[in-house]
């Protein structure tokens, strides 16, 4: 069910990704302030801007499980958190280089969005224990939803006090007055965008299936291990 | 500070380019493995159906001689 489509998501994403790879080293110039140190911005940004919505998706899917008590719902939103905390570590190690290269320093306590971001990924973090202490499989999904949707709300407050603590460290290219980017970066930083967003949905597609695939193999366990009718029951081997 | 020079910055860039394949990699070889491991559950499985179902023939045809 949730591998439909896959190859042909797959084969976009793969596309996608040389395409913005070739425009990013290739097509977009180079920055004036920056230089070619630059380049990680078409990197470390859409993955930032992809696993943030991620988290808020995590959140749109727990309050659907909540809502339905559908046990997908409590997969999707569980599979988007997993991916976006994966992406959220290329995030930090990415902006960790580019500011070491910019600033002369692998880390900035006193810049709003960096710190900001580590609370939102150390928070997402605790994600893990939380559900996995909880042993009852409809109480986990549940209160991991509650954490899911509580977390996923806090993502859009925290980058609005960002944008609002104004800040004159953190480049804003999106300003909407003064600066922002020139027709050939935006460019290739929206395909960038693209090709990011395309990565996240098919590794969340993939982790899906085989998440699926692994359920289904526990129910076709349970059945053979059922005792046949008038027979004792016969136990299938158990693979580690 | 000032841009940084082109074989200066070539590293950063690189390494930062080079972190997010590693980790798309690493995360590829996690799938594969646990798609190995759904592959030999699944045959283990198929077997086990497959002699219960001969077991059973088995037993129908020594009821069906015993009769």
């Amino acid at each position: 069910m949730y591998g439909k489509g896959l190859r042909q998501l797959s084969i976009a994403t793969v596309a996608a990704l040389a395409v913005s790879l070739s425009l990013v080293f290739f097509y977009a110039p180079l920055d004036a302030d920056q230089g070619f140190i630059q380049k990680i911005f078409y990197l470390h940004v859409p993955l930032a801007i992809v696993a943030l919505l991620g988290f808020i998706a995590g959140g749109v899917f727990a309050v659907a499980h909540l809502r339905s008590d559908e046990g997908r719902w409590d997969a999707y939103s569980y599979v988007s958190i997993h991916m976006s905390v994966i992406f959220g570590v290329a995030v930090l190690v990415t902006g960790s280089i580019w500011a070491k290269a910019s600033w002369g320093h692998w880390w900035v306590w006193d810049e709003p969005t960096l710190v900001s971001f580590l609370i939102v990924f150390l928070m997402y973090a605790t994600y893990y224990p939380f559900r996995y202490a909880i042993e009852d499989r409809d109480r986990q999904a549940r209160y991991a939803s509650v954490f899911a949707v509580t977390a996923g709300a806090f993502v859009p407050l925290n980058f609005m006090a960002v944008r609002l603590a104004e800040s004159l460290v953190h480049p804003r290219v999106f300003a909407t007055t003064g600066g922002g980017l020139p027709g050939s970066m935006m460019l290739t930083f929206l395909l960038s965008l693209t090709a990011i967003g395309l990565l996240w949905v098919t590794l969340v597609k993939f982790e899906l299936t085989a998440k699926s695939a692994s359920g289904q193999l526990k129910r076709l366990r349970r059945a053979l291990d059922a005792p046949p009718a008038g027979g004792r029951p016969r136990v299938a081997p158990e693979v580690s | 500070m000032p841009a940084l020079p082109l074989d200066e910055a070539g590293k950063y860039v690189a390494g930062a380019y080079v972190v997010f394949v590693v980790l798309i990699v690493v995360y590829v070889a996690i799938m594969a493995a646990k798609l190995q491991r759904i592959e030999r559950e699944l045959r283990e499985l198929a077997a086990f159906a497959e002699a219960r179902a001969s077991g059973d023939q088995a037993a129908g045809v020594r009821e069906e001689v015993g009769a």
